[in-house]
């Protein structure tokens, strides 16, 4: 056991722990956090794996981004937790059949030699300058290039949809248009009336 | 250096050795990179305490010496605030939530300061020269946001909620303005690792920095890194005439000032970046004689030390934003230019060779 094994070790251990502190949690917004925290080992898991842009990514997006919006919804709505377990007993058979799926793919992998699968060579370790982002990319750009095209092409038009579907113009807002505001002259808002001096009494 | 290792490797052998030798002379590098970067946030505490009272025609802080020197007189200050600061209680509101709220002002702080780690200081000294820096830099900034959301929700007050929640909607759109912003950089550099940025910007004098070709692209990097440390004129979340203090308004003692700290040490860390990616880092503004024989750190940190005036000169000048104007900024002036200059530059990286090779354009493609 050397130094690499203990960090991976424990890595692994903080995710196996933080993932199934998710799920049972009573608290969402620990459950939240707790899905940050497995984000994070497993980023740091990819950094052992050499596979550095890939797991500054995932602090990058999910850490990032994803959870702190996860997180502002989970903190504004007001749970209700028996309302969310009333239906437990009526979906459980459903539940346990798409996690007893998840468990035979997990299997198949791990144990591919007994499955008559191919088992892959662990993969060489890459000399310093070699550069996991531009390899990346220069992969992305050329040969897999129309795909990356089409889910770029996915994820803008869902960006639309969602954007197309909140959008809505209310009457009685009293928002105020910058531009308007800048366009406007004194002589919109200003009257100078010649007015003459009352006498006093 | 050598002979600590050999005597690493003796003690415990050539594997653990070498280990817990790289361990040590790490730690001591952290230590080396830290405390100066506290003491300068103490001191850019009362910097910008003197710098706003002198635009405000007051004298500022102006009692705490040293030793009773009288030419010393304010210098004292900050230390006096931070053993002030240490001895105060800590209260903990009844409701909140005890152990993140504990955790907030660390989680704030954690990555202010872990992001210095891939900052290079000279073309040698550099914690960590790794190849994806940039990125390692946007990663750990977008961390900084847990603090104060989570410092929010465990305070149980709505006052505290209402700042976490702006300020999560804030940061979290100028992130992306930000990330445009660097990605200009990158494209001029082609290189993600900061040495790299800063080398790309070498030459005869300040024209070959990015800061001429990404001239937008700075102005948007910097007023998206005062909004996103919190800074006046985007300080809706701490907005003291409408929300108290914000997320921090129940800490007191030490937590407050560790979420005091934070905000500094980002501060300094963005007028850090600032000027590694469009000032030309350790170059000299003319590589001439005298110039170019001052030691790189000295114009790294005087090119930081503008940067932070700035800073301090926008908070004295400037009247807080409106909410919905912040949002308008972000995400409909800030990014469309970003995305549009993106194109640019793209198109003029494309243009032939001969195209390039015309002045102005071949100091910098």
């Amino acid at each position: 056991m050397n130094f690499q094994d203990i960090i991976f070790y424990t890595f692994s251990a903080i995710l196996i722990a933080s993932s199934l502190g998710v799920i049972t949690f009573r608290n969402p917004v620990y459950s939240a956090l707790l899905l940050v925290l497995a984000f994070v080992s497993c980023a740091g898991l990819w950094l052992l794996l050499e596979a550095e842009f890939l797991a500054i990514a995932l602090v990058l997006v999910y850490v990032g981004a994803v959870m702190v919006l996860f997180l502002f919804v989970v903190m504004m709505l007001d749970i209700n937790l028996d309302r969310l377990r009333e239906g437990f007993w009526k979906w459980f058979p459903f539940g346990a059949l798409i996690a007893l799926v998840m468990i035979g793919e997990m299997a198949m992998v791990l144990m591919g030699k007994h499955f008559g699968l191919e088992e892959m060579p662990i993969p060489k370790g890459q000399s310093a300058d070699y550069n996991n982002t531009r390899e990346l990319g220069r992969l992305i750009y050329t040969e897999y290039a129309y795909a990356f095209e089409l889910a770029a092409v996915l994820l803008l038009v869902a960006m639309v949809t969602a954007i197309a579907l909140t959008l809505r113009h209310r009457e009685d807002k009293k928002s105020v248009n910058p531009s308007d505001q800048v366009k406007v002259k004194k002589e919109d808002r200003l009257r100078i009336i010649s007015m003459p001096s009352a006498k006093k009494e | 250096m050598d002979f600590i290792q050999q005597q690493f490797i003796m003690l415990l052998g050539t594997q653990w050795g070498s280990m817990l030798f790289s361990l040590v002379t790490n730690v001591f590098f952290i230590i080396v990179i830290i405390v100066p970067l506290l003491l300068g946030v103490a001191y850019l505490t009362f910097a910008e305490r003197k710098i706003i009272a002198y635009m405000q025609i007051r004298v500022g802080p102006n009692r705490v010496t040293f030793f009773g020197i009288p030419w010393l007189r304010g210098w004292g200050q900050p230390i006096a605030d931070a053993v002030k600061a240490i001895m105060k209680e800590i209260v903990i509101p009844t409701g909140a939530n005890k152990f993140l709220f504990i955790l907030a002002p660390v989680l704030t702080i954690m990555p202010a300061l872990a992001a210095w780690a891939v900052v290079p200081f000279s073309p040698e000294l550099i914690l960590a020269d790794i190849n994806a820096g940039l990125l390692y830099i946007l990663a750990m900034t977008s961390m900084g946001i847990y603090g104060i959301i989570i410092a929010g929700w465990a305070s149980n007050s709505k006052y505290a909620f209402l700042g976490a929640m702006r300020s999560a909607a804030q940061v979290v759109s100028y992130e992306l303005a930000m990330g445009f912003a660097l990605v200009c950089v990158l494209m001029m550099s082609k290189s993600l690792n900061l040495g790299d940025i800063v080398s790309g910007q070498q030459g005869d004098s300040f024209l070959n920095w990015y800061l001429i070709p990404l001239f937008p692209m700075f102005l948007v990097y910097l007023i998206s890194g005062v909004a996103e440390t919190n800074r006046a004129p985007f300080d809706v979340a701490e907005g003291e005439s409408e929300i108290v203090a914000g997320f921090h308004v129940d800490y007191s003692g030490m937590a407050f000032t560790v979420f005091f700290l934070a905000e500094y040490a980002n501060m300094i860390l963005v007028a850090t970046l600032t000027s590694i990616m469009f000032l030309g880092g350790w170059l000299p503004p003319i590589d001439i004689a005298p110039l170019n024989l001052i030691p790189g750190i000295v114009w790294l940190l005087s090119k930081i030390a503008f940067i932070l005036f700035f800073f301090l000169w926008f908070r004295a000048t400037f009247p807080r934003y409106r909410y919905d104007q912040i949002m308008r900024l972000g995400w409909k002036i800030f990014i469309p230019i970003t995305l549009v200059w993106i194109v640019v530059l793209g198109l003029i990286m494309q243009l032939p060779e001969s195209v390039r090779d015309l002045p102005p354009l071949n100091i910098w493609f």
